[in-house]
Order: C-alpha cells, then sequence, then structure tokens
C-alpha cells in the first residue's frame, strides 16, 4: 500500500447553491457560473474578492477554461483548477480544494459545475468528446454513449440475471425522490409499466434510462471548519475521499468500477463501514451503474445489485436512500454540474436543508463520481464520505 | 438469414431525391492508420514491436510498455462478441435515416475490445465472430462484426451495403467497349446483376473486330456514343443517361510505347493525355454532379467511380515513359477527384494493374493480365468497397517495391528493370 | 493616260460579276462540309501519327468566364474537314517551288472547275475508281478539259451523313472511291488541270495504297506542283463545265493545306 493518507480534518463544504436547470437557453455557460458565485456570495454573506480559490468544471466554456473565467467574472484566485471530468468532477473538485486549504494555499475555494444547453450542444459536444472517442465510438452511430453503456448493460444482464425491471426500481425510486425537488425537471411520477414501455433509444436502454441534458449549476464552497464557524455557516466534514482512473483497463467490457480498487482504504479512512452510511448520491448516468456503485461500494457483493434493490426501498425515506434529489435521471443533466449534483444534495441533507427529502437522523452521506466516456467506459470514478459537523 | 435484395420499385418522379448525410467522418491522424488498410481490403490494427501488445483504439504509445513503436499490422479479426445492442435513435443524421442500426462490442482473441457495426446474421452474445474493416460512406475505415458463416446473400445485408457499390440492381457506364477489356468488363457487370450497362465508343468507322457487336446484343448493353477528348460528347452523353448512372467505370485509355526520344513530337503524348487526365477530367465535370445528387437514392443509389490507372502512375516505366507520366497525372486528378466526390459518399476506385495482356504490351513478358481477369477483379473491388486495387502479380509486386523504398524502384526501372 | 480595252473589260467584267450576283443570277454555292467535332478525320495505322479531328471548347458564353461574350477555342489538323492539299503535303512534291499554302500563287485559288459525275458506278462499287475512259466520255459530252481548271469527282458520297458510312471501314480498310492511277497521270501530264476534289475524305480512293504508285492522285497531283481538295460537298448542285472555284486555305507558314470554305459561282437555274 502507499504511503499513509491525511485526513481531511480541519476542512468544511458549505453553501449548497443549485442555479435553476433550464432544458435550454441561449445564454453561455458563463451566465451559469456568474449565476453559480454569486449565489455563492449571496448565500455565504462573503465578498466576491474573498474567494482566492476557484475549481471549475465545465463542458461548453470553449474556448475558455477556468483562466477566463477570472477575468470574466472578476476574480482573483491564487490558487485555480480547471477539471474536465464531468461527472467526477464534484468529487475530484473537492478533494483538490480541501488539500489546498489544508496547505494553506487558499482560505475560500468556489467549486463550479456548470453548463449551458443550446439546442444542438450535446450533438456539438459529442463531435470532439474524446481523441478515442471520435475515433472509435462516434463512427459508430450512436451519438453519444447510449450503444456503450446498452453494451454495458446487456452484458451485465446477461452475466448476473439483472433484469429491466431491476433497472426500473431505481429509475422508478429517483423520480419519487425528484418529486420532492424543486429543482427536478421531471414534475410527474414514474409508474414501473410506464418505464417498461417507454420507446427503446439502444436496446436494452430505453428512454427512462438516459439521461436528459440541460443547463444550470452546481457549486459549493470549501474552507476551514474554524473559518465556516466564524462566518455562521451550516458545513459538513469531509471523512473520506478516494479517486481512481481508468481502472480495470483489462476487462474486456465495464462490470466493475474504479471504486472497488480503493474501497477499503474509503472507509479504513472514515473509520466505518458500509453499514454505517446513511444515504447515497451515486452517479446515475444509467441505472446499471448505480447498481454497479452499489457492489463496487460495498453495499453488496458483485452481482449481487439485482438482489439488492429488489430487497431495498430506494427512496428518501426508504431502507436505502439513493440519489435523494432525483438524481440527474430525474433532475436533469445540466453537464458537468451532474458531477456536483450529488454533492449539493449530500451537504443539504447534512445541514438540514433538504426539505421534504430530509433523511432521517443522516450522519453520514457517501457521495461518488463517475465521468468520461472516452471510448468504451468510463474512465473516472471518485467517491467521499461527508459527515455532520459536531 | 440476409433477405436477398429485391430489385427496387420505380421511382416516383415528383419526389424530391433523398441526399446522403455521410456518418461522421473526423479520425486522428493515427486513426487513419486503418483507413489506409481498410482502402485495400485488409483489418489492421498496431501491434508494439516491443512487447507484441495489440493495440485499440490506435494510438501513439503502447498501453501496455508505453514503446513508440508501434506498427500495423494484418489482423484475423477472430473474436468473442460479448454485447450486441440496435440503436433505434440517434442523433447522427446518417444513422438516423437508416435506423434500426445493430452494433456490437467485440473481444478479439488478440487482446483489445471493439466497437463494431454487426452484421445482421451474427446472433446473440455471447458467439464467435471475424471482424474486419471496410471503407464507410464517408471513406473512413469502420469495423464490421461478421458472422464465421455466411449465407449465400450475406453481401445484401443493409449496413454492408453501405459500405460496397454491388452492381446488382444498379446501372453502369462503361466509358470504352471496343477494348477487349471494356468488354469484359461488360460481361463482368452482367454476370454480377447490373441492370443495365451503357458502353460508350468512339469513332464508329474503327472497327477493332466484333467484340462490340458481341456484347451490344447482351439485353443490359446500351451502346452510347462517348469521345471522351470531344467534350460536347461527354456533355450530351451526361445529359441523356447522367442522371441514371449508379457506377462509373473510366476504362478508356490511349497507351503507346514511347519515352522521349524514342519518338519526335509530342502529338503521340497528347493523344494519351487528352484522353488519359483530359478525359478523366471531362468525364468528372459532366456525370460527377449526377452522381452526387443520387448518391443516396435508394438502396441502389449511385455509389462508385472506377479509374482505370497503371501500375505505372506510382512509378514511370521509361519504354513507355509518356503513358506513365499521362497514368501519373490521371492518378493525382483521381485523388482530387476522390476528395471532391467524398461529400456525397461516393466512392472512387483507383485501379493500378501491371501490363494488360493486350497489342500494346506485346512485347513485355509474362505475367500479363488478362483482360477477364482484370475485369473481375474490379468487380471485386466495386462488391468488397475497397478503394486501391493493385490486380495481378506485377502489380503486387511493384506496389511491395514502391513502398519499401521508391527511389530504389526509380533506379530499378531506369536500369532497364521491369 | 487612257484606258485600253482590256482594262476596261476587266473592269466590265468585274461589275458584271457584281451586278450578276447581287441580281441572282449568278449564285454561290457551298461546297464545304460544317466542321464539327463528329465529322471523321483521316485514320491511319495507329503507329503513325495521326490527323487530329475537329475539337472546340468555350472559353466563355455570357456567363462567369466572361459575361458580355460568347468565343470558342478549337483545334484540328492541317487536314480536317473540307481542306485543302498543297505540294509540300507529299514526298513527290516537297522540293517544288511555292509548295506551301502560304507561298502558293495566289491567283490558283479561283480558277474553273469541270465536275465529273460517277456518282452511278458510286451507288454499286463503293472503291470504284475513275478511269481515263471515263475522262474522255465526260470530254465527248461537254468539251476538253482546259488547263489550269479543278477536276472535281461527284460521287455524291457527301451525302452519306452517317460518319461510320462516310468512311466505310471494314477489316480490309477504307472503301471510297477515287481516280486510277492512269487517270491522275493523265490529268496531270494530258491535261495539265489545276488540282484534283474529292468529295471523299481523301483525294486517292480508300484502297489507294494498294495501287501503284500507292496514293497515285497525291503522287502525281502533288508531285507536279497541282493541289488536292477533299470533303467536298454539293457537287450536285455545279454544271459539269463552267463554275468558278474560290478556295484559298489559311495562310499558315510552310503549311501542308488546311482546312478552307470552298466556293463555287454558278449560273443560277430558272
Amino acid at each position: 500500500m502507499a504511503s499513509k493518507r491525511s485526513s481531511y480534518e480541519g476542512v468544511a463544504v458549505a453553501v449548497p447553491v443549485t442555479v435553476p436547470y433550464v432544458r435550454y437557453s441561449t445564454r453561455g455557460a458563463h451566465w451559469f457560473l456568474g449565476q453559480a458565485v454569486e449565489a455563492l456570495v449571496q448565500a455565504s454573506g462573503i465578498a466576491k474578492d474573498q474567494i482566492d480559490g476557484l475549481c471549475i468544471s465545465s463542458f461548453s466554456l470553449a474556448p475558455d477554461t477556468a483562466v477566463g473565467v477570472t477575468q470574466h467574472l472578476g476574480l482573483s484566485p491564487r490558487w485555480l483548477d480547471h477539471i474536465p471530468t464531468g461527472g467526477a468532477s464534484g468529487v475530484m473538485a473537492l478533494r483538490r480544494a480541501a488539500r489546498a486549504v489544508q496547505a494553506g494555499d487558499a482560505d475560500i475555494v468556489a467549486c463550479v459545475g456548470a453548463d449551458t444547453n443550446h439546442v444542438d450542444s450535446f450533438r456539438q459536444t459529442l463531435g470532439s468528446f474524446s481523441h478515442f472517442a471520435r475515433d472509435a465510438t462516434y463512427p459508430y452511430g450512436s451519438g453519444g454513449p447510449n450503444s456503450i453503456f446498452a453494451f454495458i448493460t446487456a452484458n451485465y444482464m446477461r452475466t448476473y440475471g439483472a433484469t429491466r425491471e431491476d433497472f426500473g426500481r431505481i429509475a422508478v425510486s429517483q423520480r419519487d425522490n425528484a418529486l420532492k425537488n424543486p429543482n427536478a425537471l421531471f414534475k410527474k411520477p414514474l409508474p414501473l409499466p410506464e418505464y417498461m414501455a417507454a420507446k427503446p433509444i439502444s436496446d436494452p436502454i430505453h428512454l427512462f434510462d438516459c439521461v436528459m441534458p440541460c443547463a444550470g449549476a452546481e457549486a459549493f464552497l470549501v474552507m476551514s471548519e474554524a473559518r465556516a464557524r466564524d462566518l455562521g455557516l451550516a458545513h459538513v466534514l469531509i471523512r473520506a475521499g478516494i479517486e481512481r482512473h481508468n481502472a480495470f483497463a483489462d476487462d474486456p467490457v465495464m462490470v466493475r468500477g474504479g471504486w472497488r480498487v480503493d474501497r477499503d482504504d474509503l472507509y479504513a479512512q472514515a473509520g466505518v463501514g458500509p453499514a454505517d452510511i446513511d444515504f447515497v448520491q451515486t452517479y446515475d448516468d444509467y441505472p446499471v451503474i448505480v447498481m454497479m456503485q452499489f457492489e463496487d461500494l460495498g453495499f453488496c457483493a458483485k452481482g449481487e445489485g439485482p438482489a439488492f434493490v429488489r430487497e431495498r426501498t430506494l427512496t428518501c425515506d426508504g431502507s436505502f436512500p439513493n440519489n435523494t434529489s432525483g438524481g440527474q435521471l430525474s433532475s436533469g443533466q445540466a453537464g458537468a454540474a451532474a458531477g456536483f449534483l450529488g454533492m449539493t444534495e449530500a451537504i443539504r441533507q447534512l445541514t438540514d436543508q433538504a426539505g421534504a427529502r430530509a433523511v432521517r437522523e443522516a450522519q453520514l452521506g457517501l457521495v461518488a463520481g463517475f465521468g468520461m466516456v472516452t471510448y468504451d467506459r468510463c474512465l473516472c470514478t471518485g467517491a467521499v464520505i461527508l459527515g455532520r459537523s459536531s | 438469414m440476409t433477405m436477398p435484395l429485391m430489385r427496387p420499385k420505380r421511382k416516383n418522379p415528383v419526389l424530391r431525391t433523398r441526399q446522403m448525410n455521410l456518418p461522421p467522418w473526423a479520425r486522428s491522424r493515427v486513426a487513419l492508420g486503418i483507413t489506409a488498410a481498410a482502402a485495400e481490403g485488409r483489418f489492421e490494427l498496431q501491434v508494439c514491436e516491443d512487447c507484441a501488445a495489440v493495440q485499440y483504439p490506435p494510438r501513439e504509445a503502447c498501453h501496455r510498455c508505453l514503446s513508440p513503436r508501434l506498427k500495423w499490422r494484418e489482423q484475423s479479426g477472430e473474436g468473442e462478441l460479448l454485447s450486441s445492442t440496435t440503436l433505434h435513435h440517434s442523433n447522427d443524421l446518417f444513422f438516423r435515416e437508416r435506423l434500426p442500426w445493430r452494433l456490437g462490442l467485440v473481444h478479439l482473441d488478440a487482446g483489445p475490445t471493439l466497437m463494431v457495426h454487426l452484421h445482421g446474421e451474427v446472433g446473440e452474445a455471447p458467439a464467435r465472430v471475424k471482424v474486419g474493416a471496410r471503407l464507410d460512406r464517408a471513406g473512413q475505415a469502420v469495423l464490421i462484426g461478421f458472422p464465421n458463416e455466411g449465407s449465400a446473400h450475406m453481401a445484401d445485408d443493409k449496413m454492408l451495403r453501405e459500405m460496397t457499390s454491388d452492381p446488382k440492381f444498379r446501372k453502369a457506364l462503361v466509358t470504352d467497349g471496343k477494348t477487349e477489356l471494356g468488354q469484359a468488363l461488360v460481361r463482368a457487370l452482367v454476370q454480377a446483376g447490373a441492370d443495365i450497362v451503357w458502353v460508350g465508343h468512339a469513332e464508329p468507322w474503327k472497327k477493332f473486330g466484333d467484340g462490340l457487336d458481341d456484347i451490344a446484343a447482351l439485353p443490359q448493353v446500351t451502346l452510347v456514343p462517348l469521345d471522351l477528348t470531344n467534350g460536347r460528347s461527354v456533355t450530351e452523353l451526361a445529359g441523356e443517361i447522367g442522371g441514371k448512372v449508379d457506377i462509373v467505370i473510366n476504362n478508356a485509355e490511349v497507351h503507346r510505347t514511347f519515352g522521349i526520344g524514342a519518338r519526335r513530337g509530342t502529338d503521340v503524348a497528347k493523344a494519351e493525355m487528352d484522353i488519359n487526365y483530359f478525359g478523366l477530367l471531362r468525364l468528372a465535370q459532366e456525370f460527377g454532379p449526377a452522381l452526387k445528387g443520387r448518391s443516396a437514392d435508394g438502396t441502389t443509389g449511385a455509389s462508385a467511380w472506377v479509374n482505370l490507372l497503371s501500375i505505372y502512375a506510382l512509378s514511370n516505366f521509361p519504354p513507355h515513359g509518356t503513358f506513365s507520366a499521362s497514368k501519373a497525372a490521371a492518378h493525382s486528378l483521381a485523388q482530387c477527384l476522390r476528395a471532391e466526390m467524398r461529400p456525397a459518399g461516393i466512392r472512387v476506385i483507383n485501379v493500378f494493374p501491371g501490363p494488360i495482356d493486350d497489342e500494346w504490351n506485346q512485347h513485355l513478358p509474362p505475367p500479363k493480365l488478362l483482360p477477364a481477369t482484370l475485369a473481375n477483379a474490379i468487380v471485386k473491388a466495386l462488391r468488397d468497397g475497397v478503394e486501391d486495387v493493385f490486380p495481378g502479380d506485377v502489380a503486387q509486386e511493384w506496389l511491395e517495391r514502391w513502398r519499401d523504398n521508391p527511389k530504389v524502384l526509380e533506379r530499378e526501372l531506369a536500369a532497364g528493370g521491369s | 493616260m487612257t484606258s485600253t480595252p482590256t482594262l476596261s473589260n476587266a473592269a466590265q467584267a468585274l461589275a458584271g460579276l457584281v451586278g450578276a450576283m447581287a441580281s441572282g443570277a449568278i449564285r454561290v454555292v457551298d461546297l464545304t462540309q460544317t466542321l464539327t467535332p463528329e465529322f471523321p478525320q483521316i485514320a491511319l495505322p495507329p503507329e503513325m501519327g495521326q490527323c487530329w479531328p475537329f475539337r472546340i471548347e468555350e472559353v466563355s458564353k455570357y456567363d462567369e468566364r466572361g459575361p458580355g461574350w460568347y468565343w470558342n477555342n478549337f483545334s484540328c489538323g492541317e487536314h480536317t474537314g473540307t481542306h485543302f492539299d498543297a505540294p509540300i503535303h507529299w514526298i513527290s512534291g516537297r522540293d517544288l517551288p511555292n509548295n506551301s499554302v502560304d507561298t502558293i500563287p495566289v491567283q490558283h485559288f479561283v480558277a474553273p472547275a469541270c465536275v465529273i459525275d460517277c456518282s452511278a458506278q458510286v451507288k454499286t462499287d463503293h472503291d470504284y475508281l475513275m478511269t481515263v475512259t471515263d475522262i474522255e466520255t465526260f470530254e465527248a459530252a461537254h468539251g476538253r478539259i482546259p488547263a489550269g481548271a479543278w477536276v472535281l469527282m461527284r460521287t455524291d458520297w457527301s451525302q452519306r451523313s452517317d460518319p461510320e458510312a462516310y468512311q466505310n471501314f471494314d477489316e480490309t480498310g477504307q472503301h471510297t472511291p477515287g481516280p486510277s492511277s492512269e487517270a491522275a497521270r493523265f490529268l496531270v501530264e494530258q491535261r495539265d488541270v489545276l488540282g484534283f476534289g474529292s468529295e471523299a475524305i481523301g483525294t486517292d480512293a480508300g484502297q489507294g495504297y494498294h495501287l501503284r504508285p500507292p496514293y497515285p492522285c497525291h503522287y502525281y497531283m502533288h508531285g507536279a506542283g497541282r493541289y488536292g481538295l477533299q470533303c467536298l460537298a454539293n457537287l450536285d448542285q455545279l454544271p459539269p463545265t463552267g463554275a468558278l472555284l474560290i478556295c484559298p486555305p489559311l495562310k499558315i507558314q510552310k503549311g501542308s493545306g488546311s482546312p478552307l470554305r470552298v466556293l463555287a459561282l454558278v449560273e443560277a437555274r430558272v
């Protein structure tokens, strides 16, 4: 094993911000970024120029990166990061910002995931998503990751006996959660028969297995615990964090994600086990990946995902609350903001800001990240365990 | 079992003709290595020279040992189908217009996992498959999962037909029916199931034997006046039939056996250029637009343009020096044509035979290509969807020498080698 | 200075000519085939240099290549279409003085023509050779062929509008009519003609290569500094004698011939 890792003690995560999602917007990503930073400033009561660290994730910022954003928004940070890691960027932003704060490289770090969505944004993003996608995936026509995850889902179903109904349970329960989330774009319940009857996209992926791209932003602040208390900000603590990229590269098709590699270390950092986790915010680009996260993050063994979801209720008030905001499957996928969606929801749950979605007596929450399909699987994985401040 | 292709119904002429939306055409430079091999009908992947790891997707450094010494090597394509899916939705216009469309995920025995287009006769996973590379309508290589044993009609698979230019039920133009090769081409096209073969002929008062009359007797054949040196002749024929031609085979050529010093004056070289190079230019200017307009016209729309070049186009054969130069000019122009036809998805096929067994190659020793053999190679190229063809032993050998070191080949030919 | 009667007659003759043309008493007959890319050209064995066919390409036609005008570039051989052969064209005439189109005395370009009708014989025999007997028969009816006149062999071959029929090739070569070797020599040595004209692709018969000497019309005519005209048309509109032929070729430096407009002035028939 590697050298001993420092804990995240002394770091606070606060001020969960959501810029409301819209299906399409004529505004640029900078607008949503600006709205997020403005909301961070207003909700925290700090001055804008007190933000001295900035971490951005966005797909629609080009030709700008985080650098351009500094001038655009009038910020002068002494710590800057741009992480193009999609669904894993919330977890990764948090880990980086936390170390900067611990080292004194920055005092207050704004972490923002934001994207706009024009009518043809989605297709243009895909056209140049990655070197390998352009050469080896895009020419095969699915116009997105749908067919890749169809392969993964079909293989998983064949290997472990999962059924579409099993995946339906995840989608249906998340929709129930979303009905209590005013920011979610989906407002109607999703009965299982409707999930099953939905039109096929790339079988076995059907309509409600797919996220709906939209525009929006999610953000939070990272600072020292002391600073959070001084400012009177409700906050959470980081109990553990892991990250792994391009894991299991020799698996011919994805059946497990990088969380599996470091999950023991995750729980060891926090000094807890899976049974101690009160809710999970899994990355839900497709239900099969949610199921894999249940397995790879230690809540059940590999291949037992189907049995697990059959035996649990996944709603906010259920036996195993998952994606209590509805996840991106029911809230919408605002580009890179989807990587922050679980984080802001977890912070709300652990600071009593989750309203009707509150998980009773939630003390510990696990937020997982997953992202960046570059060829035949997502390469980035990560997870953090957050806990209530004392 | 693939449904055999049916002859399409007559088109409703008042309806707009569907135009081509190309599949995604962007590829990195290193990925074009697959395209270059597929252009000649081979499936190649990079193999690390140091640790033998096979790479996919194509890349700049070995994924196992980081070595930059990656060499393109032909692959058997044998592998296991892990998963398949049928696309019912796509944001990409090409696929959107052709749904449903089958895709597969294949684990090659050689190591990598490939996303492929899946032939309809491949069963559900798990299944053994054979992966090959074909050029899609954008002229870029894509990988295809084939069944290990295909049925008699497997070429009629809807997906595979998008990668090929099968003459069946199509209408072809052969620009010169007066040569043995032209007549062999006509016969080969008729045998391949072409509905109509227009056969061009110039200078009707010059008779080269009964061959033209014999093929004119075939029910599919219509003789048409066509003189590639006469712009008006080309324009008029294009006006008459251009809107119906699906495959152009430009086999018209003038072949003389002079270098520079053996024949004074430029008139012979001009005659070679006027057909071999300018003839191609005239033909492409007149027939190109019509072909492009019909490249997505139903199951048997316009599909391909074949140029009869010569292996001498790559390196001048001094005894036939001016002929070689005219073929080199035609080759360059054919590359231009390929670029101009690509947006419409028309495949330009360049054929580089060695010496054909005809009167102008009388002095060359064997092996020489029989016209029928060359004609069959051209029809096979149409069926296989390749775009650079080097038929016969001499062409293959010269190609190898040219690729190995073109300067050495130049010197060998200048020293009287052949 | 008083004008001599000769000068006055010439001036009157010219004025008379002008007047007769204006009144239609004298009409102009066009003996020329239209220059088109489809018109066949002489075809030699493939090992030989070939005569270019007529080819024409637009430069612009009131379009982006030239908005207000229409014009073409064309190319052809000296011996394409209705054309004139100068003595320098044949090896037998190569060393004669004034033997190229630019040096031929220009008064030779306006000369009388005799038209010998062989059209009936040619109907049944495409290889028909006009004989000395045919010439003598003609002279018996129309008088001796004068020195310095053109002799034109009418065959109605120009009415063969299909190029294949006009060339009339089979596996043994071309089959078109022309003069016999004796007739060609007779016309030169016994009648001192200006030149020989044909409706077919050549002045010599299609099988002329097999006569002795080969291509005797070219050999004898050009060897004696006389001229040739080929691909003539409308000879059926000319009287046997009395037509005035106007046929100046292009003034090509050291040219062996050129396509040209051949006109005949004839008495208009009622």
